[in-house]
């Protein structure tokens, strides 16, 4: 069963006012069945099971917390290696695994930098160590997928399905756990940054791709009214339906554009694909448009050869992206809630040519002004060879779908119901308390 | 995407299909919908034609390509592009990289002997050392105006675009690259856009010799697209070649991938799939993208450096990665039956499969020495130990003959040739032609267009344009006339399909909902418009091709009449006065039905 949340921004249309989002919301109180299950020893290493109905209870807002956040996923796309990116230092097994390429320790040139005395932020990621000391930021290590699939396809599909090991599904975990679209629903309400509308957004609630707010737009006013009246009356059902939510996106983000409300951003986002796909989502959010759910993926992460100096740019990147988004949304980052992921982990060996192979587990990062950050989530599995997947590759010991179910059902608002549409079939096996 | 349908029996074809596979489209519909699955689109009264001709007589020419006079204008617009037909290594020393120009800066390369390219070189090493030490003492365009002869200079002002092109066709070498250096950037893309192809590639050359491999490339791949009466062999390149995708825009690849191409794609899209698979194989394009260049057997290189520790910099043993996506993606498809350890095993049958001295253009060469002598199991067959180089082939004849590949390659041929959710029936005859030819494609395309599923309902108009078939297929029903296909190439990019830059090996999706996105549409939608009011940088549209009533411009563009609610819109489009026939002619472009094949 789906519940209806009642949203302070549901009709989005064109904003009145620019009030913060602070003002026309309600703060999230917790209420107290999940404020105890909150403050019980299961969420302390985060991975205890639960009874299935005490988990969804824990994460559903039944009761009247209304915490709605805007939830911003970014896919790493290409199997990013955890390994090098979240460092186990304190494991004398990742340095054997790792002759060449392993993160050194922390206080040795180029080393780790420590953050709880075993695990360490590559060094390329040092602008999220602030973030990480402030508990706005949470890592969850050794997650992936139970499926074995080592093809970057199929996993990178299982993960945006929400379904792993099935192909058939038709749509995506993150168009699932939105609730149905009311009518006159704010037509950003799904929005992916990039020229195609990925799979993790694909379904039967509205969602836009774009990659330029700015340039969003049919050039000519002629032909663009032809285009709105000739897709609106199609018998092309596809093509219709696609033009509706262009259309619609269209006249809003405009008006935006109008206002000059998406520009004049003070914070330093980095060059690169993810950069300015942030920097627009910051822009949507800021302009209090109706946006729940934000996409945009990196690819560039497979590294077979010559990982280490790739690895580093890819992570200033990723770092950078990371925090001048936080920055730049200020004390809006209390209501966003950004996930990042990879299809999978890679192999615990460093491969014959100075890179990694394909793998199993990886890890999360969580960030939001209501994360509760400054951890390490999740069960550490070890790396000798016993402890590895098929003796080669980090295990999984938490489902992504528990991070993912945790961050819909209480950071999208969209509760256990919705949570439990995102991924059909699937009990999480714990609750993390990332919220 | 093509996994959906390997378990999308169940699945619901798109509502521009909805048909069934059985009941056949009309005698009328055929040359069109031939049209639109065999080539980029019918030009004007082309479908007449080939209905004169007779579908399966039209059918037979297309397989056989050879047997098509090439089309002269093609000819004359491929000409000048040199590196066409350039070897790995001519491009290497014709067209420098920028990692070659390094090394002759710090002197590691001797200078080009030829004394054009030498002054290029030369000049390029000059700004590359500049911006090294952070010199930025070039003269301001305005600076190097006044230093100019006062001809030159009114020329360069205020000169017709003839006497500019002719003015900078006879400038030296070394002249015209300190002229490019100072040109301001929007001058630069307005000479681009009227400049004949000598001094485009010209301009190209003195700012980056490899660009001009790139921009030939792109250049004969849209004017193929566009004026080929070859039109299936230029479908199937392209079908090939995002099959065995390599990424252009890593390393050596803006290099290889012209030979890659023209050498490992090209000739044997209507032959054996055994000769295209050993073909990707052994080109250092393939060898270089999927990483197996550097793969070899870790017991091998211990002992060498055992004796040279640092011989073999960057290779230190098994790296997985091309014996991963051979199964996955180039034969037996990721359900196909094959294991983690035949993953391994086939890795290991190509260690040593690498290239020699990339920077001069390199080639294939098999390094024995770092070759894993040992027995290995490949899906149940014994490869036999001390089989050197036989090992690979041995891999790659096991795979060719499989059938999980026989299925695999049908699956996709059929998604991009008949239906986004191909119909088991037509799989299983293509596959088992498949199998019964040898791999021979020229057969299994045969068996597809003889089908009842290739004319069926269920085909008809089903598929979604990529944006490649899209761009290419506007500028055909147009009969417009390219002049450089740069401007179409960004207009491909803007929709989600750079050519040649799919970085991902899994190269893009045959299937029409990848391409159905408000950011896609937006950008179909101004590139409709742009390029019928004759404002697309590159292509000439004539106005005097679209006369008559919106109706009339409907159907000869789309081959079939358009929908009332298309038609409605352009008639209403114009607020009381009546839309001009370009504009008319760009909403139909732009329109839902143009969006399908």
């Amino acid at each position: 069963m789906r519940r209806k949340q009642s949203s302070t921004i549901s009709n989005a249309g064109i904003p009145e006012t620019n009030e913060s989002p602070d003002a026309i919301r309600t703060h999230s109180t917790l209420f107290p069945r999940r404020s105890f299950l909150r403050n019980s020893a299961l969420t302390i290493a985060g991975t205890a099971a639960l009874p299935s109905w005490l988990g969804r209870a824990a994460m559903g807002s039944e009761g009247g917390g209304n915490g709605k956040k805007i939830l911003v996923a970014i896919f790493l796309r290409g199997a990013a290696d955890g390994l090098n990116i979240v460092v186990p230092f304190a494991e004398p097994r990742y340095y054997d695994l790792r002759p060449t390429i392993a993160v050194p320790r922390p206080g040795e040139t180029g080393g780790a930098i420590d953050l709880n005395g075993s695990f360490g932020l590559h060094p390329s990621l040092a602008s999220l160590k602030a973030l990480y000391d402030e508990k706005h930021l949470a890592i969850i290590e050794a997650t992936g997928s139970p499926d074995p699939t080592r093809s970057h396809f199929d996993a990178q599909d299982y993960m945006e399905s929400g379904t792993p090991g099935r192909k058939g599904t038709p749509d995506g975990w993150l168009n699932r756990a939105l609730d149905p679209t009311p009518a006159g629903g704010s037509p950003v309400r799904a929005i992916a940054l990039g020229k195609q509308l990925p799979r993790t957004l694909r379904g039967s609630n509205p969602a836009i791709a774009l990659s330029d707010i700015g340039s969003f737009r049919v050039r000519n006013r002629v032909a663009a009214g032809i285009f709105e009246a000739m897709y609106e009356e199609s018998p092309d059902e596809e093509l219709r339906a696609v033009g509706a939510e262009t259309f619609e996106a269209i006249k809003l983000l405009q008006s935006v554009e109008n206002q000059n409300s998406t520009g004049g951003d003070r914070s330093e986002y980095p060059k690169g694909a993810l950069g300015p796909s942030l920097q627009q989502i910051a822009a949507l959010i800021k302009a209090d448009v109706g946006v729940e759910a934000a996409f945009t993926d990196m690819g560039g992460w497979d590294h077979h050869t010559n990982e280490s100096q790739q690895l580093a740019n890819m992570l200033r990147q990723l770092g950078d992206a990371l925090t001048a988004f936080y920055h730049d949304l200020g004390g809006r980052m209390e209501n966003v809630v950004l996930v990042t992921m990879s299809e999978f982990g890679r192999t615990a060996r460093e491969n014959g040519s100075l890179g990694t192979d394909h793998g199993h587990g990886s890890l999360m990062f969580v960030m939001g002004g209501s994360v509760n950050g400054g951890k390490i989530y999740g069960s550490w599995p070890g790396l000798e060879t016993e402890q590895l997947y098929e003796e080669r590759d980090l295990a999984v010991t938490t489902d992504f779908r528990d991070v993912l179910s945790e961050l819909a059902a209480k950071g999208l608002g969209a509760g256990s119901g919705g949570a439990a549409a995102a991924f059909p079939d699937y009990e999480p096996q714990s609750v993390l308390g990332l919220l | 995407m093509w996994n959906t349908l390997v378990a999308g029996a169940d699945s619901v074809p798109g509502t521009g299909a909805g048909g069934s596979f059985e009941e056949q489209i009309s005698e009328q519909q055929r040359p069109l919908h031939l049209l639109n699955r065999l080539s980029f689109g019918p030009r004007p009264g082309e479908a007449d034609r080939v209905r004169r001709k007779g579908i399966e007589k039209w059918i037979e020419e297309q397989l056989h390509p050879d047997e098509i006079p090439v089309n002269p204008v093609l000819t004359a617009r491929l000409e000048p592009l040199d590196s066409l037909r350039m070897s790995d290594q001519e491009i290497a020393e014709h067209y420098p990289s920028s990692q070659l120009i390094r090394a002759m800066a710090m002197g590691k390369e001797p200078l080009p002997e030829d004394p054009e390219l030498q002054v290029i070189v030369e000049h390029l090493i000059e700004r590359y050392r500049n911006r090294k030490d952070g010199n930025r003492s070039q003269p301001s365009w305005r600076e190097y105006l006044a230093a100019m002869p006062a001809e030159q200079r009114r020329i360069l002002l205020w000169g017709t675009p003839r006497q500019k092109v002719k003015l900078l066709l006879e400038m030296k070498a070394g002249e015209f690259a300190d002229l490019l250096t100072v040109l301001p950037r929007k001058k630069r893309r307005a000479l681009f856009a009227y400049a004949p192809v000598e001094l485009r590639r010209r301009m190209l050359m003195v700012s980056s010799p490899q660009q001009v491999v790139i921009n030939d490339l792109i250049e004969s791949k849209l004017c193929r697209a566009v004026y080929s009466d070859r039109q299936l062999e230029e479908v199937l390149t392209d079908f090939w070649f995002n099959h065995f995708n390599v990424y252009l825009n890593k390393g050596p690849l803006r290099q290889l991938t012209t030979t890659y191409e023209r050498d490992a794609i090209r000739p044997h899209v209507l032959g054996k799939f055994g000769g295209l698979l050993r073909a990707t194989a052994q080109h250092p394009a393939m060898l270089y993208y999927l990483d197996n260049w550097l793969s070899a057997d870790p017991k091998a290189v211990e002992k060498i450096r055992a004796r040279r520790p640092n011989a073999l910099r960057n290779i230190r043993g098994l790296n997985e990665n091309y014996g991963r996506e051979l199964l996955e993606l180039h034969t037996l498809g990721v359900d196909g039956g094959y294991t983690q350890e035949d993953v391994i095993a086939v890795a290991r049958c190509f260690t040593g499969w690498s290239v020699h001295d990339l920077r001069h253009g390199g080639g294939f060469e098999f390094h024995a020495r770092l070759h894993d002598r040992e027995e290995k199991q490949v899906l149940g067959y014994r490869i036999s130990p001390g089989g050197g180089i036989e090992d690979g082939m041995k891999v790659l004849d096991i795979l060719a003959r499989h059938p999980s590949t026989a299925r695999f390659v049908s699956t996709k041929l059929a998604q991009r040739f008949v239906a986004d959710h191909p119909p088991e029936s037509l799989i299983e005859t293509m596959a088992w032609t498949f199998q019964k030819t040898g791999g021979d494609l020229r057969e299994v395309m045969r068996a597809m267009l003889a089908s009842r599923e290739f004319f069926s309902v269920g085909a008809w108009r089903g598929k979604v344009k990529s944006p490649l078939e899209l761009v290419v297929s506007s500028v055909r029903a147009l009969g417009a006339r390219v002049e450089f296909a740069t401007g179409l190439a960004e207009q491909i990019e803007q929709m989600g399909e750079p050519l040649y830059r799919k970085e991902e090996p899994t190269g893009y999706s045959n299937s029409s909902d990848a391409w159905m996105s408000s950011a896609t549409l937006v950008a179909r939608l101004n590139f409709a418009f742009a390029l019928a009011a004759n404002r697309q940088p590159g292509v000439k549209v004539d106005r005097g091709t679209l006369r008559g009533g919106h109706a009339r411009i409907a159907l000869r563009l789309l081959g079939i009449p358009p929908s009332e609610s298309t038609l409605a819109a352009i008639e209403n489009g114009g607020n009381g006065r009546p839309v001009p026939p370009l504009l008319a002619a760009g909403a139909i472009l732009g329109s839902p039905e143009f969006q399908r094949r």
